[in-house]
């Protein structure tokens, strides 16, 4: 409506002015003008395709929540400052769409028993699970499980590698 | 090793003041059995190995073959250095089966100390041969032997993994089961029949049991979180376990066909690895509720903990003696986790083994050996050490990454 009245508004002044320069016809030169701001310039037959895979914003590439990894520190169980913004992101995804559920696996380094890096890496789990539930997910959108050292996406054995497997896995189901 | 001394029994004369595994061995003669060479293996060849591995005894050599129906003179054996004499013989019955005949005979009181005969299918020759092996030493060392008995353990090929059963020896291996994503933690039922462990086929941890004769799987435990480290009550009815289902990850008792769950412990840090006491009256676990993880002691109903590790900062995978006297665990001193035993009469505190990387430790049915995972050239493989720690075994197998052994009960 706002357009529409300024444009009037402004068809009103070009009227106003061509009358005060020149003799020419009101008629002619309204109508035309009024006409293109009502249909904003666009083909009334037009049709426009919106594809729902790259709507979703999960689905964006390069975007915030294409980060599904959250790192830890060596015998650190606490998410870092630095994967906050990729936890709140997954929240706010979560919140808005109540039908979609995660699987957070945590994982660990290879040194150690098998049953303590599961319990190590459920804690990390856990962690992420906790922070997203604290920013308002419901908690049947989230389970955190471990994959211990059983998993590891890093086989070395220098701290590089280890650093690798300390991670939690956001899993979209 | 007075233990050991005091258990020998009298009648068997032999040179058995044993100061120490492998310092002392009964010498002992074992003749080739008549016709032994009928069935699919060579029952004598299996006795020699399994006698010489367990470290208590030195094989006297000899080419004769002697059938126990044969007069033997026994004082000509003293003389060649043997205190005992095993002799025998291999029969085809008319079904098919194999009659094993044997004889021990005490060389230094010119006594017949053991006799047996076992009909068995072909394919049982090597546990006919275990089984004389296992008679041997009992009435030779005054403990039950364990080469009859079986070993479960984990094997990584390529993208497979593998639930298989062998002999104690490692020999005569069984799938039991075979999956695309890890299996860990697999445990002997008291009777010997199933398995219970975690796998990550459904994508996380899950606890079954799996019948090894029938192959039905129970799932025990697949609740919110982590399912794992299923341990066996000695009466086979329940299973401790680990749940993460209320957050972090803490011990439950389940009955064994996933019944009655009920929470043992209530703390806001890690308690896992549960194993039951022999008497099941007490169940040992893993706990971090110090700082690093260290192995406590609570009642098999829950309530308060014992701390029973002190030495190091890091102590994990409880094993308790069917004694129910030594405590087996992993501890990480250094950078090297290793294999170490408490002695719970006295809390003295003793290093096993040689290796690194050792995991998840198992006492063989008699309490004499612990068997365990360590590492050589970044594959898996199981080592075998004796709770003295003198006698020392890899059990090397054939191809693949071996993990996660448990030592299988005696059977009948």
């Amino acid at each position: 409506m706002l357009n529409i009245r300024n444009f009037a508004l402004v068809v009103a002044s070009a009227i106003l002015l061509a009358a005060c320069s020149s003799p020419v016809k009101l008629d002619d030169k309204a109508v035309p003008v009024v006409d293109s701001g009502a249909n904003n310039g666009a083909d009334a037959r037009s049709v426009n395709t919106v594809d729902a895979g790259s709507a979703d914003p999960l689905n964006q590439p390069g975007g915030i929540l294409s980060k599904r990894s959250i790192y830890f520190d060596f015998d650190s169980y606490i998410v870092k400052d630095e994967f906050k913004s990729v936890v709140e992101a997954h929240a706010q995804y979560l919140n808005s769409h109540k039908n979609r559920k995660i699987i957070i696996q945590g994982n660990t380094d290879d040194r150690g028993g098998r049953e303590y890096n599961l319990a190590l890496g459920q804690k990390r789990a856990e962690a992420v699970r906790k922070a997203l539930v604290l920013l308002g997910v419901s908690d049947t959108q989230v389970e955190a499980v471990s994959l211990g050292k059983e998993k590891p996406k890093a086989t070395g054995s220098d701290e590089a590698s280890y650093a690798e497997n300390r991670r939690s896995d956001i899993v979209y189901q | 090793m007075s233990a050991l001394v005091a258990s020998v029994p009298a009648q068997a004369q032999l040179r058995i003041e044993t100061s120490g595994v492998g310092a002392s061995q009964i010498p002992i003669a074992i003749a080739g059995f008549s016709d032994e060479n009928l069935a699919p293996q060579q029952v004598t060849a299996i006795i020699k190995a399994d006698l010489a591995r367990s470290g208590m005894f030195k094989i006297i050599d000899t080419g004769d073959v002697i059938s126990e129906a044969t007069q033997v003179n026994l004082p000509d054996w003293k003389a060649r250095g043997a205190d005992a004499l095993v002799i025998g013989s291999v029969q085809r019955l008319a079904d098919g089966r194999f009659d094993v005949r044997y004889r021990l005979l005490d060389t230094v009181k010119s006594a017949q100390l053991s006799a047996m005969a076992m009909a068995a299918a072909p394919q049982y020759t090597r546990v006919t041969a275990h089984k004389i092996a296992d008679d041997i030493y009992e009435k030779l060392i005054g403990a039950r032997g364990t080469f009859a008995t079986r070993i479960a353990y984990i094997i990584k090929a390529g993208k497979e993994y593998r639930l298989e059963v062998a002999d104690s020896d490692g020999e005569g291996t069984q799938v039991a089961l075979r999956s695309n994503e890890p299996i860990i933690s697999p445990a002997w039922s008291p009777d010997g029949t199933k398995v219970a462990y975690v796998s990550f086929e459904a994508k996380k941890p899950v606890v079954y049991v799996q019948n090894l004769i029938t192959k039905q799987r129970i799932v025990v435990a697949n609740y919110k979180g982590s399912n794992s480290a299923p341990s066996w009550s000695p009466d086979g009815s329940k299973l401790a376990i680990a749940l993460a289902r209320d957050g972090l990850t803490q011990v439950y008792v389940v009955n064994s066909d996933g019944g009655n769950l009920r929470r043992l412990t209530q703390t806001n840090g890690i308690d896992t690895e549960p194993q039951f006491s022999a008497d099941g009256q007490s169940i040992y676990f893993t706990s971090d509720r110090s700082g690093g993880p260290q192995i406590y002691k609570m009642s098999a109903s829950g309530g308060d903990a014992q701390r029973v590790t002190f030495g190091g900062s890091y102590n994990i995978s409880p094993r308790i003696s069917p004694d129910g006297k030594t405590l087996a665990y992993i501890s990480q001193r250094g950078g090297r986790f290793q294999l170490y035993v408490l002695d719970l009469s006295n809390n003295q505190e003793q290093r096993l083994s040689d290796t690194v990387k050792d995991e998840s430790p198992s006492f063989s049915p008699n309490g004499k050996y612990i068997m365990y995972a360590t590492e050589s050239g970044r594959r898996g493989s199981l080592a075998v050490v004796s709770v003295d720690g003198r006698v020392k075994q890899r059990l090397t197998m054939q191809a693949g990454d071996i993990r996660e052994p448990t030592w299988g009960p005696f059977m009948k």
